[in-house]
């Protein structure tokens, strides 16, 4: 079990209670795709990837990155089992969607450095050091179905 | 790979730092310090707490050092040879540390540049510390 202290805890409820999901969830998504390009395998069939300029502007990855950040949700809710609330959807990405589990890591980042232009300097060191345990912990249940 | 847009694109970003090296390198050891707590243990006989003389004057010297490297990215190997020496031969850090401490720069320029860090500038500047990381380690073994 993971244990959060209080600044934790706290600091996550703020971040997600804040958080301008319409914005941040297509900004980090392609963001990933445009600086890890070979994300975009998972994407054949969301139209235009050709450059920064079409990735951003894409309504079909504008609506995934919504959807995505929107799956976060359950663990801000659950942060005390994250593992057990991820269960179903590791099986989903493992099973259904087929995504190599290290891609998880690259979107976290990306979610992160977002965040941190959106917040400056008010994503403190301590903020970011409690965001990035946060994600760690996501990313590790997300992939933990794999087999 | 770089390409020349991009490296233009570095040294741009890294020539507009310049000013607010030390500000830029404090930073991002601090939220390396934070993150990664095993990162400390470099700096066990130093006081790096934020504000601190050591911690300010690192970050510059560090910073500075990547300015310098941006001048003429073609030239890394050149540009760091003094520096791999010193870091294969006296400091010995483990190069998974290079790794942490580029993310750690990567959020210091994002909260420092807000939108102006654009995903096409991320993917350069990651690129850049990527191999700057990696000419850095060349003479560990």
């Amino acid at each position: 079990m993971v244990e959060w202290t209080d600044f934790e805890r706290e600091t996550i409820q703020n971040i997600f209670a804040q958080m301008d999901y319409e914005e941040i969830g297509p900004a980090a998504l392609s963001r990933c795709l445009v600086v890890y390009p070979w994300t975009q395998r998972y994407f054949g069939n969301f139209g235009n990837l050709y450059n920064a300029a079409a990735i951003k502007s894409n309504p079909l990855i504008a609506v995934h990155g919504k959807t995505i950040l929107h799956g976060l949700d359950r663990a801000v809710k659950n942060m005390d089992d994250i593992k057990t609330a991820y269960k179903e959807l590791s099986v989903l990405h493992s099973e259904k969607l087929h995504v190599d589990p290290d891609n998880f890591k690259l979107l976290a980042d990306c979610l992160t450095i977002v965040l941190a232009a959106k917040l400056g300097s008010s994503f403190t060191p301590d903020i970011q050091a409690a965001f990035q345990k946060f994600m760690a912990v996501v990313v590790n249940s997300l992939g933990r179905q794999y087999h | 790979m770089l390409k020349k847009k991009e490296k233009a694109l570095i040294k741009e970003i890294w020539d507009r730092l310049t000013p607010v090296a030390e500000d830029i390198g404090a930073d991002a050891l601090l939220r390396m310090f934070a993150s990664y707590p095993g990162s400390k243990t470099y700096f066990s006989h130093v006081d790096i707490r934020p504000g601190s003389p050591h911690l300010l004057s690192h970050g510059k010297k560090i910073v500075l050092a990547i300015v310098e490297a941006a001048k003429d990215i073609s030239q890394l190997t050149v540009t760091l040879a003094p520096l791999q020496t010193f870091h294969a031969y006296q400091l010995r850090i483990d190069p998974t540390n290079f790794k942490l401490f580029s993310h750690c720069i990567l959020v210091t320029l994002a909260c420092h540049m807000g939108e102006d860090f654009t995903p096409t500038a991320h993917a350069a500047m990651d690129k850049f510390l990527s191999a700057f990381a990696a000419v850095l380690a060349e003479k560990y073994r």
